[in-house]
């Protein structure tokens, strides 16, 4: 029966890190873009709630019952509001513990997921998009060729979150160019592994607080065993469009609070002897950007709902992704203009929601529900 | 309570019966009532009152029959869910055709208004004509030459005299105000003024039978769409009415007090996202059409490519799509809120904003997309273009829907924000 009230946990999932943002995203988010680097602090507070730990049944050391790709796009629309670095780096662990659960091996389970179980943040990587401007997940560049009882892993990656702070990393390449999404396998990859180069540290426009790096892989052998379900491999579109409805998530929360922070200052600030926000040229605006955030947040639940009742669901969130990446550019660049000059100037946080939102179409894996 | 987009068995099969009907008994007849218009689908129009019995109540946002049946305490304990299946039905009638659907018989805006505001006595005598064995409607008549989303400017006057209210103006943009006034014993429910200097305060809804002296109608409309719907001017010319006619207080109490201004204007909280639902049922009408074309020319829609590498057609076809499910679930929160309980003015603007301007763009798109296909009247897509620009105009303009929800979300009163 059709209903859009949460149950208790997910308004207790949700309530408990609102909190959390309020208190502690959302004050560091400044500095910590100036400084590019996420506090410690806030990390380890934000392990402090169990997001990860909370998805991982027990048998495996965590304390979840069921993962929910619903409860997830909850809990990071929160962490988006808060501040989207910080988020990406608390959750860039997920992509790697939450494919494992999805689709790893009893063996590979037991072996990874405990870490991620610990009272102490665990760091993990990704490596799934691709230095070339028509990238696409479905036309991987790079390679993993079998060769007896390993792969052999060649290509380039970037956007790679963390990659020097981990000790794993789940690298996504082709088994079979040409066939698609299916033809595209997931190796858990030690860092130090032979044939791993990480580069220096990227400089993005955005999200500059989160350590990114690109990452060659040059003839880097890998057991059959760190491949992702070993014999039988993986869906990995479904774990793509897990990773989708991550960032789209995301995308919503942080475009919430830009539709927040233009909604107060519609209100005060005053031009021609009254509130800019009784003009209709901005009120109008704001309506938009209100509407948009909740109908982008009603795809994204939907689309994480039928993940959850193990329906199809990898097309709604490639449209519901996409449609969020959309809206937070419109959202955030309504919110620069509706700060006029003072919304270009570093103090204010629209500029910095700005230079985020145009990641969203760049970006996928990275995050996952 | 949890998240959840699963409709109940019950609204699946009523939905999965509303489009079989839709897809026999209305599609093949809509290009007939669009080339030909001012005829009505009697044959039609009877068979719907038949088997609906003022069932399309429900479609307008009234407590229909369904409501009475489960009875007062039961109700209680059972979840509602009569808007959501309002919008549901709604959906499937409207991909049949927007302009029958439009002019099916009921209670419409009228009828709701006095669902809304009306006494016992009132809902007792309007109402229950709709649940007959013939066709018959409602109208409601706001609209006026000088005032349309500017509803509070509305200068047809209503004077007391003795046992009778004395209305005079005019009327335009009545939708089945010929079906209630001259195909039915219907009625129509008149927006005046008792106190021009009272603002909104004075602004009341009388309901005026068919055949009231007085009340003639002056014009009826030839459109661009939704052509099977009649729409006509009414000129009221000392038209008396039984005072008891008068829905709400008739007291103009005081310039601030709107009430009964208030209550009329709720009835738009159920109406706006059944408008929406109206037009998401054409939107579909049109996605559908695209893609069954495309299946039929062997061309694949490349789903979870990145968008800069797919065809600009398939962008197109998932911006629309995206956008005609996000309209739709922002109908089916407004509506939910409604079932609930909930005070869902800001979320039914919304939905009718999203969908109207959504769907007036997907239409118009997929014209554009289906080439000479899409602008031939040998196909219905062309006429769905012009049938579904009327949902971003009527129940409230997509500004005047930005504008509340504006109003809203900056806490600015009218006056702050005009
Ligand atoms: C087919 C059809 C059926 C209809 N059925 C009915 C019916 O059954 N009953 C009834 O009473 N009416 C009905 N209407 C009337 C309809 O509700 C009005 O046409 C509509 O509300 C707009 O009013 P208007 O046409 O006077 O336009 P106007 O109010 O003059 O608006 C003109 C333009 O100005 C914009 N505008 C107006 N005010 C503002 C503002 N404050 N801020 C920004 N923009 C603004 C509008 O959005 C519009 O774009 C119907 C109309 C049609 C075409």
């Amino acid at each position: 029966m059709v209903s859009f009230e949460m149950d208790d946990e997910q308004k207790m999932v949700q309530e408990t890190v609102a909190s959390f943002a309020a208190d502690l995203m959302e004050p560091a988010m400044r500095e910590s873009d100036e400084k590019g680097e996420v506090p410690g602090e806030v990390i380890a507070k934000g392990w402090e709630l169990g997001l990860l730990g909370g998805c991982i049944p027990e048998e495996y050391e965590g304390f979840g019952e069921q993962l929910s790709a619903l409860t997830g796009v909850i809990a990071l629309e929160e962490l988006g509001w808060g501040d989207l670095s910080m988020a990406m780096h608390l959750m860039a662990p997920s992509v790697l513990a939450i494919s494992v659960l999805d689709q790893g091996t009893e063996e590979q389970k037991k072996q990874y997921l405990p870490a991620f179980c610990r009272e102490e943040y665990k760091a993990a990587s990704s490596a799934l998009v691709e230095p070339y401007y028509n990238f696409c997940p479905s036309a991987m560049r790079a390679v993993a060729e079998r060769d007896g009882d390993e792969y052999v892993i060649n290509g380039k990656k970037c956007l790679v979150p963390l990659a020097k702070e981990s000790d794993h990393m789940l690298v996504f390449a082709a088994t079979n160019p040409g066939m698609g999404f299916s033809g595209v396998d997931a190796f858990i990859v030690p860092v130090g592994t032979k044939g791993v180069e990480i580069g220096d540290r990227e400089k993005n426009m955005g999200i500059k607080a989160l350590s990114t790096y690109p990452v060659n892989f040059k003839d880097c052998r890998v057991p059959l065993v760190c491949r992702l379900g070993e014999e039988s491999g993986c869906d990995f579109l479904r774990l793509l469009s897990r990773s989708r409805l991550a960032l789209a998530a995301l995308a919503v929360g942080m475009s919430r609070r830009a539709l927040e922070h233009s909604r107060d200052y519609a209100t005060q600030r005053i031009a021609f002897g009254e509130p800019i926000g009784s003009r209709q040229a901005i009120a109008f605006m704001i309506a938009e950007m209100a509407i948009e955030v909740d109908a982008t947040r009603l795809l994204v639940w939907e689309a994480a709902w039928r993940c959850d009742k193990n329906m199809d669901f990898e097309k709604e969130a490639a449209l519901a992704k996409n449609y969020a990446a959309d809206m937070a550019m419109m959202v955030c660049d309504r919110g620069v203009q509706i700060m006029g000059g003072h919304g270009y100037i570093r103090d204010n946080p629209v500029e910095l929601w700005f230079r985020n939102a145009r990641g969203f179409a760049t970006f996928e894996g990275m995050v996952m529900v | 309570m949890t998240i959840d987009f699963e409709l109940s068995p019950r609204i699946k099969a009523t939905k999965n019966m509303i489009h079989m009907f839709a897809e026999s008994a209305i599609r093949p007849i809509a290009r007939h009532y669009d080339e030909n218009e001012h005829e009505k689908p009697w044959d039609l129009l009877n068979m719907v009152q038949k088997f609906m019995g003022g069932g399309m109540a429900g479609a307008f946002g009234s407590e229909s029959k369904e409501e009475k049946e489960e009875g007062g305490e039961a109700k209680e304990k059972k979840p509602r869910e009569t808007n959501l299946a309002g919008a549901v039905t709604i959906e499937e009638i409207f991909w049949g055709d927007a302009g029958i659907a439009l002019s099916f018989p009921g209670p419409g805006l009228g009828g709701a208004a006095v669902q809304a505001s009306g006494t016992p006595e009132q809902k007792e005598k309007f109402l229950a004509r709709f649940s007959g064995d013939k066709p018959v409607w409602g109208a409601m008549a706001i609209t006026e030459p000088e005032a349309g989303s500017d509803t509070a400017n509305i200068k047809t006057t209503a004077v007391l005299d003795g046992d009778e209210w004395v209305l005079n103006g005019e009327k335009i943009f009545v939708t089945s105000g010929k079906s209630a006034l001259e195909d039915s014993e219907g009625f129509v429910v008149v927006w005046a003024t008792v106190d021009r200097s009272a603002g909104r305060a004075g602004i009341k809804p009388f309901i005026v039978e068919h055949g009231t002296p007085g009340m003639q109608i002056t014009k009826i409309e030839d459109k661009m769409g939704i052509r099977c719907s009649d729409t006509v001017s009414i000129s009221f010319m000392d038209c008396r009415i039984p005072k008891e006619n008068i829905l709400g207080s008739p007291e103009v109490v005081d310039k601030t007090k709107t009430e009964g201004f208030k209550k009329v204007m709720a009835t738009f909280d159920a109406t706006r996202p059944l408008v929406a639902a109206m037009a998401i049922g054409v939107g579909r009408a049109a996605l559908d059409f695209i893609k069954e074309t495309l299946k039929e020319e062997g061309v694949e829609l490349r789903y979870g490519i990145n968008p800069h590498r797919m065809t600009s057609l398939e962008r197109d076809i998932m911006q629309m799509e995206a956008d005609l499910k996000a309209a739709r679930l922002l109908t089916w929160r407004a509506v939910w809120m409604l079932d609930n309980g909930l005070r869902n003015d800001l979320q039914a603007s919304m939905a009718k904003a999203k969908a109207g301007l959504a769907v007036t763009r997907i239409t118009q798109k997929a014209v554009e997309l289906m080439g000479p296909l899409g602008y031939s009247r040998e196909y219905l897509l062309e006429k769905w273009m012009r049938d579904s620009k009327i949902n971003d105009i009527f129940e409230g303009t997509g500004q005047i829907q930005l504008l509340i929800t504006a109003r809203r979300i900056l806490g600015f009163t009218r006056e702050q924000l005009k």
